[in-house]
């Protein structure tokens, strides 16, 4: 394992020595003493455990493709930008837009997000992103998300889960969201689904994953209690400007 | 000193600030180290800083610190600040020769107090007196700029890096209980010494990240109430809207907020009778005070900070606590790189305020009751 002590280091310097200890074979490296260094394992490929300690700065894991980022504390904005895949673990909270246009792997936030999580997800064939969230979400979650999977667990009560307007402009995707879910919240372009008995099975999967990664138990959360929900069309703006 | 002019350059920007609550004061190295954190939410064309209970020896008098072309503007203007107040002590902001400061104009400080005639011939309180005054010199005085009015209190603004700034005008070397702090990434404009943060009027500072659209609609209300926007940047007018509503009109500080960044009309129609009625009144009667685009703001005042988005949450904004002290910034990096482990750390939501004061009684207040936050 390599370990790199990042306090203040320019960011810049961070990534190159980190490409560089890629490119010498490291499969394991420990950046300690982050504080807001952007761009932290962008673009990186292959089978690589990154363990950052602080608070590493915006655009986290952008356009990853492969390895698994366990952040210690919590994260900023626009984690999983793009991302490919791979597995990004965040045993704090992270900021707005994570996830932003993400195609592929997996992101666990044992805490609360931001706003605008989700935005623009996308998938295809086997690539299917999933993002997961321990605690509650700010507006705007799932805008206009065209693919992939978020689920909301609500933690500690459950209550005011996500903010308003989710799903705005979503055609595409599922997102699980803990509770019911007064009307208001979501946007117009969204509906909720009964959950079959495969999100049953995916979501206890998930979960029990989750309970993992975060060593909790979880009792009082059951998949029954979820609220499905998914595009109510493909086209939402199919007529904006033309009907047909 | 070069005006900003009419070119747009379509290109964020970075914020931190913070109060100890019980008014201990602290060196301006410490806000330095946190904006500088954020070096790349900047570009070098702005950096800035207020600073409150910087100057304890002259807390009674009004702190004028003042941009000049040159020095025959200065000697007009001078000659105007003569006329009106009485001068207790001037002389230039002490600087120090820094990398990356070039193109300053003269920067001079003044210490006065309105004379005593001229508030019984006006038949003005004080701070509307320096109001007025401020306007008049910032339109009528070309070339001579008024970037702070406020008393015990200062802003530092410039051309450069905000830890270049904060270096040149020898920070480290002043203590204050609240500072707040920009680094400027113009949109739209290129950048001059009088457009960087903070904007200020009497004890009021505004640090600003964002773009605010409905700056034209806002500028013609305030005019109305003989404001003048001078300063070719949008944030100029959030400190005017903030110094009526507050000052002038006394508003509550939670329907000024909702005034700016109102709730939409669906959730308005969602609240509780009595507050659907306030809500709707403040939206009705100041529609055109209402602030459109992405922004996040810290107002600072005398008496505490209020750090506040716009209502859909776009640009970030962090806020933590510890001890008495309550910090607030564009990046969680940038409050921890002076406070490592806050007691708590949280996201506040598109609209809703997060409100610093001093605790009762540590500051001696002279002034009407509404200037306070």
């Amino acid at each position: 394992m390599v370990t790199i002590d990042s306090r203040g280091i320019y960011y810049m310097n961070l990534n190159k020595q980190i490409r560089q200890e890629v490119k010498n074979g490291a499969d394991e490296i420990l950046l300690k003493n982050v504080n807001g260094q952007r761009y932290i394992a962008d673009a990186i490929r292959g089978n690589i455990k990154f363990t950052i300690e602080g608070i590493p700065g915006n655009d986290l894991a952008a356009y990853m493709d492969g390895p698994e980022v366990i952040v210690k504390g919590n994260a900023q904005d626009a984690v999983a930008n793009t991302m490919n895949g791979g597995t990004i673990v965040i045993n704090g909270d992270a900021g707005d837009t994570l996830g932003y246009a993400m195609r592929g792997g997996e992101v666990f936030i044992r805490g609360n997000v931001g706003y605008r999580v989700g935005i623009h997800m996308k998938e295809y064939g086997e690539q299917i992103p999933t993002i997961v969230v321990g605690g509650k979400t700010g507006d705007f979650l799932g805008e206009y998300m065209a693919g992939g999977i978020i689920v909301v667990l609500g933690q500690p009560d459950g209550n005011e889960v996500i903010g308003n307007y989710c799903g705005t402009g979503m055609h595409g995707g599922v997102m699980y969201i803990r509770g019911e879910i007064p009307a208001h919240k979501l946007g117009r372009e969204v509906q909720t689904a009964e959950l079959t008995d495969k999100d049953i099975e995916f979501l206890e999967g998930i979960i029990s994953r989750y309970k993992d990664y975060f060593k909790l138990q979880l009792k009082d959360i059951k998949c029954s209690d979820f609220t499905k929900l998914q595009p109510q069309g493909t086209r939402p703006y199919g007529d904006l400007y033309t009907k047909y | 000193m070069l005006r900003e002019g009419d070119i747009r350059i379509p290109s964020g920007c970075a914020i931190s600030g913070f109060i100890n609550r019980k008014g201990n004061r602290v060196a301006g190295d410490q806000i330095i180290r946190s904006i500088a954190l954020m070096h790349d939410r900047s570009n070098g064309l702005g950096g800035g800083f207020a600073a409150y209970g910087i100057y304890p020896e002259f807390k009674d008098y009004y702190a004028f610190h003042l941009f000049y072309e040159d020095n025959t503007v200065r000697e007009n203007t001078e000659r105007y600040l003569t006329t009106h107040f009485n001068l207790e002590m001037g002389g230039p902001i002490p600087t120090r020769k820094t990398k990356g400061i070039t193109n300053a104009p003269l920067i001079w400080r003044y210490f006065v107090k309105p004379k005593l005639e001229m508030l019984y011939q006006t038949e003005l309180s004080p701070n509307e007196f320096v109001v007025e005054r401020v306007m008049e010199i910032n339109t009528l005085c070309r070339g001579a700029y008024i970037f702070s009015s406020g008393k015990n209190m200062g802003a530092f603004k410039g051309v450069g890096y905000p830890e270049d700034i904060g270096e040149f005008y020898r920070l480290d070397e002043y203590q204050g209980y609240t500072w707040t702090a920009h680094g400027r990434f113009p949109t739209n404009t290129p950048g001059w010494w009088g457009g960087a943060h903070p904007f200020t009027l009497l004890d009021w500072s505004v640090v600003h990240n964002g773009e605010i659209s409905s700056y034209d609609a806002n500028r013609r209300f305030l005019e109305m109430f003989g404001y003048k926007c001078t300063l070719q940047t949008d944030t100029e007018a959030i400190a005017y809207i903030f110094d009526l509503l507050l000052r002038r009109h006394c508003l509550p500080l939670d329907v000024a907020v909702s005034v700016v960044a109102s709730p939409f009309w669906a959730e308005i129609d969602r609240m509780p009778e009595q507050k659907k009625k306030l809500y709707r009144s403040a939206r009705i009667v100041y529609s055109s005070l209402l602030i459109n685009g992405p922004f996040s703001i810290i107002l600072g005042s005398d008496n505490g900070i209020m750090a506040l988005n716009d209502r859909l949450k776009l640009r970030p904004l962090t806020a933590a606590e510890h001890g008495d002290f309550l910090y607030v910034a564009s990046e969680e990096s940038a409050i921890r790189e002076i406070c490592p482990s806050p007691e708590r750390v949280w996201s506040p939501r598109g609209g809703e305020p997060v409100i610093g004061v001093l605790e009762d009684g540590v500051v001696e207040t002279d002034d009407s009751a509404c200037l306070k936050l």
